[in-house]
């Protein structure tokens, strides 16, 4: 049990340090320290140029993807070393924002799957920021319900025709590659006739179409595939595999969304400790507020250590489990609890969006919005209690009404 | 870095849940709270001559000279173990106050004992209102003579030596208290056994009339040293809080996957199996947060006082949340004497107020946050 640095970690977190020191784009700090939950704004600055030339410039000293092997555009570092660059690169990491997705789900998953050449070429340009990636897996039919998916891969020749329809694709339409799940074989069970491919965003047949979210950003989209041809080399594993590589995916995208996400403690504890209440008293100095305060503090930092032992785990060479579901699931509905606390502090004002009138510049106004997304995005919070229930408490699987049944004879609404 | 106990640290941990599967079993603690026994004697001389109890304790006054690591994995097997013995009040609190402050002679002369079980130790701090503060001690301590009275004590009717939080100068401030040290083998002392929600652990009122005392530490420094053997003691507690969150969340994990109603088990239900999901969470982050806990501790890290803190308040909701939810997963069995459910329940309230109740480690929590936010 040692939560301080080895000599040998002390020695990669000064030369981390240096080098963001010498290097970050100081002139933006302002800006992302005041970062909201769910964007950034940057004084006027354009966010995706800023955060793709901190990104050049963190691969090029070899700081990008600190966990991908060197070959790849990595650096091969281990995940504690990854932990020290994340708490050094502190704020700047808001920039990443875009790319999270292709460094922690797409890229991992091309790596095990994807053929030698493709990984070659194309990983470097994902993590040097010149191409980001998107996840094309959530349908109308199939998002809890992923192997309900009905977009259609069939063969033609040596190559396939897809189409069909993804929804809720973040970053679709800023996106140059995509990791697309499709339906081959709709006569078998519905997990195992299942195919897996990735591909330029502006391949002919592609048509993306933007959705306006309930908190009116547009971060997601639709993507439309209409008799879209992609050669056979543009597959990620066999046919009819595409379901184990997307467990690839998944658990990828537990490690990078789930650990170490906050819980949105800190920005309640400085709120609290300006705001006065109608009697005059701080509201950190209110029983009630300290008790609700005390909760989220426990969460904060239970989540934080949850998340290292992750990590210890990991350098011992562990799998990321299904333990780490607990990340997202905490932090979802504690954003989400903290925003409306907040704005009911705020008394009859709490309602005021407008940055030049609400408090903290609204962001907590921009959490009520935003946070219902996070119990909803990458597995609900029903979905990720199944998963602690029967994955690590070993629970029974819930009754389900698709077993043992081919996907075509599956009943649906 | 690195966030895990040592192989070492778990193989003792393992041969402790070993040591009590065997020994101490739920009837084991169904035997003190049924019948007029106040503690299982033959655990607690067992657990001295393991080493358990000296595990923190140096090798020059009679302990294993472990850390205080190897201690917290220990306190999560009694904690899960439900042990009915008085560890906490003997190692985790009197102990610790004489390592820390206790003169070479009271080390030499309590530590050993203490180690191997024949003396049994407590602290007494609460007078009438239930909650400490420096203006309700009124225990005073006059010309080496304490007077006045403590109530409750946990396991005061057992103790053979009490740490007392007194008053040594009039007033109602911090500077007047002193810990003192009574042999409560003595005339000058009176004890009433209480009835108390949890009977596996017994308390008692002690009253002190001219009973011979001697100071612990310096005049002056007993609030101080008061505090900051709660901080300590409410790591140590909180292992035996996630020890016993764990073991509740098991039993209704496997009570889930063994009873059928409408043609299945109980744990497809979604509505038990994410009722049990939430206790996992809960008891994780309490876990999370008692590691970093256990190194503070270990340490002596400037987070310390945070870190109990934290810990604190984690664990004991954790371990209160498992526990109801475990009766509620039982159904109408959950209610019945004869299962064990009550036996968490009552031990995770019961420690949920020993060393202060969560208002009060809340208040603890923000207020530490606050400073060292303003450093
Ligand atoms: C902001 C945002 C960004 C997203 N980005 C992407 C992306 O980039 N790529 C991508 O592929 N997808 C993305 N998604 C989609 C996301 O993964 C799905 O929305 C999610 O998996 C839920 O699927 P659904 O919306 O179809 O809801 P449904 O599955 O229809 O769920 C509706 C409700 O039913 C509940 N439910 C469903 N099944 C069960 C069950 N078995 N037991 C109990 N309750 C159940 C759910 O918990 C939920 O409350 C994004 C979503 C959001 C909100
Ligand atoms: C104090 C007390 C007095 C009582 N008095 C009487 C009496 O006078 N007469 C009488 O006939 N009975 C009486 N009962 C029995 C009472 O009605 C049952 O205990 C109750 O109906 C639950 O049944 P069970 O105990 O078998 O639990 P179970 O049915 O085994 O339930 C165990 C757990 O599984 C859950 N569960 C079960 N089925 C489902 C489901 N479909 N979906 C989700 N969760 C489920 C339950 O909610 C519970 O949490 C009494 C019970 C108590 C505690």
């Amino acid at each position: 049990m040692n939560f301080d640095d080895t000599p040998h970690e002390a020695a990669f977190r000064a030369e981390a340090r240096a080098w963001i020191d010498a290097n970050a784009p100081k002139h933006l700090l302002p800006h992302l320290e005041k970062a909201g939950f769910g964007g950034i704004e940057l004084g006027g600055l354009d966010p995706m140029k800023e955060a793709k030339a901190w990104q050049k410039k963190k691969y090029d000293a070899g700081w990008a993807c600190l966990h991908w092997p060197k070959e790849y555009g990595g650096r091969g570092a281990s995940p504690i070393e990854r932990v020290i660059w994340n708490q050094e690169e502190g704020p700047y990491g808001a920039l990443s924002g875009s790319f999270i997705i292709g460094h922690g789900m797409c890229g991992p998953t091309v790596m095990d799957w994807g053929p030698e050449e493709a990984k070659r070429e194309l990983l470097p340009r994902l993590a040097a920021g010149e191409d980001i990636w998107c996840q094309l897996f959530s349908e109308p039919a199939g998002g809890s319900d992923l192997a309900g998916l009905r977009t259609k891969a069939e063969r033609d020749g040596d190559g396939w025709v897809i189409n069909g329809q993804k929804i809720w694709t973040s970053g679709a339409h800023y996106s140059q590659w995509g990791i697309l799940i499709t339906r081959t074989d709709p006569d078998v069970l519905k997990h195992k006739g299942l195919t897996m491919f990735f591909l330029r965003m502006d391949t002919p047949g592609v048509r993306i179409v933007p959705i306006k979210q309930a908190n009116g950003q547009s971060g997601f989209n639709e993507v439309y595939f209409d008799n879209v041809r992609l050669p056979d080399s543009q597959r990620l594993g066999g046919v009819g595999e595409g379901w184990k590589v997307s467990l690839t995916t998944l658990m990828n995208e537990r490690l990078s969304i789930g650990s170490g996400m906050s819980a949105g403690f800190p920005d309640i504890f400085e709120f609290c400790k300006e705001l006065e209440l109608a009697d005059g008293t701080l509201a950190i100095n209110d029983r009630g507020v300290r008790s609700k305060l005390a909760e989220w503090a426990c969460r904060q930092s239970g989540l934080k250590y949850t998340g290292m032992r992750a990590i210890s785990a990991l350098s011992r060479g562990e799998n990321p489990g299904p333990e780490n579901s607990i990340g997202k699931l905490v932090a979802g509905s504690s954003l989400q609890e903290i925003a409306m606390f907040a704005l009911d502090l705020q008394g009859q004002s709490g309602a005021i969006s407008d940055p030049k009138l609400a408090a903290m510049t609204a962001k907590f106004q921009a959490q009520l919005l935003r946070s219902p997304a996070t119990r909803v995005e990458g597995g609900t919070d029903e979905i990720l209690r199944n998963i602690i229930g029967e994955r690590v408490l070993g629970l029974p699987d819930d009754m389900r009404a698709d077993k043992g049944i081919a996907f075509n004879k599956i009943p649906t609404a | 870095m690195d966030f895990e106990f040592s192989a070492e640290q778990q193989q003792l941990k393992e041969q402790a849940r070993r040591y009590l599967a065997d020994k101490c079993p739920t009837t084991a603690v169904r035997a003190i709270l049924e019948g007029s026994e106040p503690f299982d004697r033959a655990l607690w001389q067992g657990l001295g001559e393991m080493g358990f109890l000296g595990a923190a304790i140096p090798e020059e006054y009679g302990g294993l000279g472990l850390g205080y690591l190897e201690l917290c994995v220990i306190a999560e097997e009694l904690g899960r173990a439900l042990a009915p013995v008085p560890v906490s009040s003997s190692i985790f609190l009197v102990a610790e106050i004489l390592k820390a402050a206790g003169s070479e002679e009271q080390k030499q002369r309590w530590l050993p004992r203490l180690a191997s079980g024949e003396v049994i130790g407590t602290l007494a701090s609460v007078e009438a209102t239930g909650s400490v503060r420096p203006s309700n001690v009124a225990l005073s301590a006059k010309g080496g003579t304490l007077t006045g009275a403590k109530s409750p004590v946990l396991d005061g009717d057992i103790a053979d030596i009490a740490i007392v939080l007194a008053r040594h100068a009039p007033g109602k401030d911090a500077q007047g208290l002193s810990l003192y040290l009574v042999d409560l083998n003595q005339s000058g002392i009176e004890r009433t056994v209480l009835d108390t929600i949890d009977p596996s652990r017994s308390q008692a009122k002690i009253a002190f009339k001219d009973a011979a005392a001697e100071l612990v530490g310096a005049a002056g420094e007993g609030w101080r040293l008061y505090e900051e053997a709660l901080d300590r003691a409410a790591i140590l507690t909180g292992f035996e809080q996630i020890g016993g969150a764990d073991k509740a969340l098991e039993m209704g994990r496997d009570y889930a996957l063994q009873r059928f109603a409408f043609g299945r088990a109980i744990g497809s239900f979604q509505a038990i199996k994410h009722m049990l999901a939430d206790m996992y969470v809960s008891a994780t982050l309490a876990r999370s947060n008692g590691y970093f806990g256990a190194y503070a501790l270990s340490t002596g890290s400037a987070d310390l006082a945070e870190a109990a803190a934290t810990m604190r308040v984690s664990s004991t909701k954790a371990f209160q949340h498992c526990a109801k939810n475990n009766i509620q997963v039982h159904g109408g069995m959950g209610f019945t004497w004869a299962m064990d459910c009550h036996l968490f329940y009552r031990r995770s309230n019961l420690l949920a107020v020993s060393l202060g109740g969560l208002n009060e480690w809340e208040d603890k929590l923000i207020d530490r946050l606050r400073a060292k936010n303003a450093a």
